[in-house]
């Protein structure tokens, strides 16, 4: 008895540390490299976490959705409309708190337009996404006329967007930016409805089995609809934050940003057929990509080397998942 | 004495806290086809898994023909001559079926497929079971469950095995076709093969097979030389540790009220025009062969299928709308008979599983509680005895037949009063049928409504008020079960009673 409950006590802290091991060996390289006086700074920290915020925020909408057993593509492209939306409100003078809705309203706005021809058409997310990643980046070159929506000229510096994500100390790890703060809360949040809520178990449901969730009344086409529109919300918001980061709205910036949330997303231990993830998983995804990207540059490897390694650690991830779960695979249960 | 064909002696595995065998032996002669008895969960699967090489043991000896066999993959059995046909169906329902007889073997020339040599091998397998009738070039997924079956045993039978396993083959088929399957056990038998056969119908059992092995909580209680030698309730009393009797008795229940009234139902293809009645209280059975329409009927009313005529109304009201959730609101509850495909999410935990139909009780302000999702999951798997090490046990990690448990226990939790379900009693072991049996009729006097499809008659006369016979998407008859036979459900379900008025 007594074993048993040590065991169950072992599991719990496993869930709770797993996630991080991937962290800790990717930091440890770096540790006991030569850069770690600079990587391990709260200045280069604070970087690190304002980086990371675009990719969190797109992988919590897309951790949603490849639980429920789907993919949005049309992620970067997203970000970009959102981005270019934004400026473009900017310019015409829209308020602050209406510059915010917009952008996160437009990413809903695909979202549902996503999610309305999945669920209504049936068609499958992979391709539904895939044109909708054509058309929200047309639409963005489209809106901002193949340019780059500039608003310093006329506020100058010193427009509120751009204090969401702006650094103002760069010695010391406090004061984080609003975004980042913003970016962890919502985390928090999206963790909780994940694991605790009728809804995150309905998202689960599906994405392992859809004919199961049907026949438990759970309403399938609904939920789809839902799942894809939230994502957008999410994208959207990654947009403003953009946007904040750049300071303009680039029509043309965030191509292959959804692989990276991609990536970020399996590496956090998600499967691609749908049923299991995690955000919490995923957000420590995204920040080993950032990190590695950083350290790479602090390393001074060139952006080839950059791309090798990441998609060294996307590979090694699934490997060492699949590892973990291979009594899953070797069974074929009756 | 010759040595044995097989020979399994105290085999041990166990997977993580859960012994699932511990100190399994069986043995089994040339040509005999031996039955492997016990309850759910008793290790049946498990033991079969390691024999044919899908599973790794802990311990134990296994000898092939008086030599040590030591097996790491399931192709390594196949070519050592164990084939194993697994309880649920293991087909590419895209591939024909040629293709999938011979799968992972497929004949080649310089590195190409030889097509004809496939086509061939593949009719000469089926022909040797009887069943010329499977062109060996349409796809799958257009056979009955019954010729997939047959199929499956083709695949088993063109490595030209010494021992076949067949884990509960029947749970799917009709009589007609149980029998059709003996014939080939039969046959298998004649050529020196082995065969060991897994069921819970114990009728089965002594019919076809020679030996018989016992096993309860993963070690083997006792064995024979004979199956049809011996009293089935001995058989019983060994593998549940005590006497079972009167396995249909169920709770006495009075026929009340009408709850639900189906009225001309008809779907894409089937049913056709379905028209019956539920009262409260009452186990409305179906009967009908494969491929009648029950399974149609039900998932028609239920709103999982199409519905292009009629309706299904409570008090000569109609339902609001016809979707699952609808259904479910009104008070239905419908369990699939494919439990795998459909009924269960087998990568969740089994108290997801259990309160996925109905979550919201278990909440405050919109967030579950686990604590309060865990007691009724365990409230469940108590009044069930399903075997599990827990509600957060991985549903795909029970045995088939505490997963069924789990499946009729989400209608429960649900508290749905009209209950239609579709072979409930499948892969399930005696003890337990008694008790889904008398919690039929415990439902029904309180009131519930139980709509039963089940294609082994002997339930359906013994627990049912009533039967309807399905055949060709129609329901041709409806009378009080008293008034049925055996005999006279199979003329109706087949025509034949017609054909003779
Ligand atoms: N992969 C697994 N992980 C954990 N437990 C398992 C696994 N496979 C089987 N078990 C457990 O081992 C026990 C034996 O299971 P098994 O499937 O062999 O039973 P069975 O005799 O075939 O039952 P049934 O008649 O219901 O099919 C069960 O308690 C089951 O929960
Ligand atoms: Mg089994």
């Amino acid at each position: 008895m007594n074993k048993l409950t040590q065991m169950m006590q072992w599991k719990a802290v496993r869930q709770v540390i797993e996630p991080f091991i991937g962290l800790f060996v990717v930091l440890g390289f770096f540790a006991v490299s030569d850069v770690s006086h600079i990587l391990f700074t709260g200045s280069t920290w604070n970087l690190l976490l304002v980086q990371t915020v675009v990719v969190a925020l797109g992988a919590m909408g897309m951790t949603m959705v490849i639980i429920s057993g789907g993919i949005d593509l049309s992620a970067g492209s997203v970000v970009a409309l959102s981005s270019v939306v934004g400026a473009k409100c900017i310019l015409l003078g829209v308020p602050f708190p209406l510059v915010i809705l917009c952008c996160v309203l437009v990413g809903g706005l695909t979202g549902a337009i996503n999610g309305a021809l999945i669920a209504g058409l049936r068609i499958v997310p992979f391709i539904v996404t895939l044109g909708m990643m054509g058309i929200a980046r047309g639409v963005a070159k489209w809106i901002a006329n193949n340019q780059t929506v500039n608003y310093t000229a006329k506020y100058g510096n010193e427009h509120p967007v751009r204090s969401i994500l702006e650094r103002t100390d760069f010695r010391h790890f406090f004061p984080l930016p609003p975004g980042v703060w913003l970016t962890a809360f919502l985390a928090i949040v999206m963790i909780l409805v994940m694991r605790r809520s009728v809804f995150g178990r309905h998202v689960f449901a599906l994405g392992s089995n859809e004919d199961t969730a049907r026949l438990c009344g759970i309403r399938v086409q609904w939920k789809k609809m839902a799942i894809y529109a939230i994502a957008g919300l999410f994208f959207g918001l990654a947009g403003l934050m953009q946007l904040s980061r750049l300071n303009l709205g680039d029509p043309t910036a965030s191509v292959g940003l959804e692989l990276e949330i991609i990536a970020a997303v399996v590496i956090g231990g998600a499967s691609l057929s749908g049923g299991s993830g995690s955000i919490l998983g995923s957000m420590i995804g995204a920040l080993i990509i950032v990190v590695l990207k950083l350290g790479s540059t602090l390393k001074g490897w060139e952006n080839h080397i950059q791309e090798i390694i990441i998609g060294v650690v996307i590979i090694f991830a699934v490997c060492v998942d699949r590892f973990r779960h291979s009594g899953l695979l070797k069974r074929s249960r009756d | 004495m010759e040595t044995a064909r097989l020979e399994l002696s105290e085999v041990r595995k166990h997977f993580g806290s859960t012994k699932a065998l511990d100190g399994a032996s069986l043995m089994v002669q040339p040509g005999e086809v031996h039955a492997l008895i016990g309850e759910n969960g008793a290790g049946k699967s498990t033991l079969m898994k390691i024999l044919s090489g899908a599973c790794s043991r802990d311990a134990g000896e296994i000898k092939l023909d008086g030599e040590d066999l030591r097996l790491t993959n399931p192709l390594q059995a196949r070519d050592q001559g164990i084939s194993m046909i697994y309880q649920e169906l293991n087909l590419a329902p895209d591939l024909s079926v040629a293709e999938n007889v011979l799968l992972g073997m497929e004949p080649k020339r310089f590195g190409w497929l030889n097509r004809k040599e496939m086509q061939d091998r593949a009719s000469a397998a089926l022909e040797e079971l009887g069943a010329q009738a499977i062109d060996p070039q349409t796809t799958v997924r257009r056979l009955t469950i019954a010729q997939q079956q047959l199929v499956e045993i083709a695949r088993a039978l063109v490595s030209d095995p010494r021992v076949v396993i067949m884990d509960e083959p029947t749970s799917s088929l009709t009589q007609a076709d149980t029998e059709r399957l003996f014939a080939v056990i039969r046959r298998l038998r004649d050529r020196g093969v082995s065969v060991i056969y897994i069921s819970h119908f114990l009728e089965e059992c002594q019919a076809v097979c020679d030996g018989y092995t016992v096993l309860r909580d993963g070690k083997s209680v006792g064995s024979g030389e004979s199956m049809s030698q011996t009293s089935l309730d001995e058989i019983v009393h060994l593998m549940v540790g005590r006497e079972v009797s009167d396995i249909y008795a169920v709770p006495p229940h009075a026929m009340g009220d009408s709850v639900l009234q189906v009225v001309e139902v008809s779907g894409l293809d089937k049913p056709r025009k379905v028209s019956l009645e539920l009262h409260t209280g009452e186990i409305f059975g179906l009967a009908g062969l494969v491929g009648a329409g029950r399974t149609e009927t039900l998932r028609s009313i239920f709103g999982l299928d199409p519905m292009t005529g009629g309706s299904v109304e409570r008090a000569g009201k109609r339902l609001p709308g016809s979707r699952p959730h609808e259904r479910l609101r009104e008070g239905l509850g419908l369990l699939s008979e494919n439990r795998k495909e459909e009924g269960l999410l087998l990568n969740r935990h089994v108290a997801d599983n259990l309160t996925l139909s109905d979550l919201k009780p278990l909440t405050r302000y919109g967030w579950i509680r686990e604590s309060a999702q865990r007691a009724a999951a365990e409230h469940w798997i108590d009044e069930l005895g399903v075997k599990t090490s827990g509600p957060d046990q991985e549903m795909g990690k029970l045995s088939g037949g505490n997963q069924q448990k789990v499946a009729i226990a989400r209608l429960l939790h649900h508290g749905s009063d009209v209950l239609l379900l579709d072979e409930p009693t499948r892969g399930i072991d005696v003890a337990s049928k008694q008790q889904i049996y008398r919690l039929m009729g415990r439902l029904a006097a309180e009131g519930k409504a139980v709509l039963f499809v089940s294609s082994y008659l002997p339930e359906l006369l013994g627990v049912c008020d009533t039967i309807g016979v399905m055949r060709r998407g129609e329901l041709v008859a409806v009378k009080p079960a008293a008034d049925w036979t055996e005999h006279a459900i199979m003329l109706a379900a087949t025509g034949a009673d017609e054909s003779v008025a």
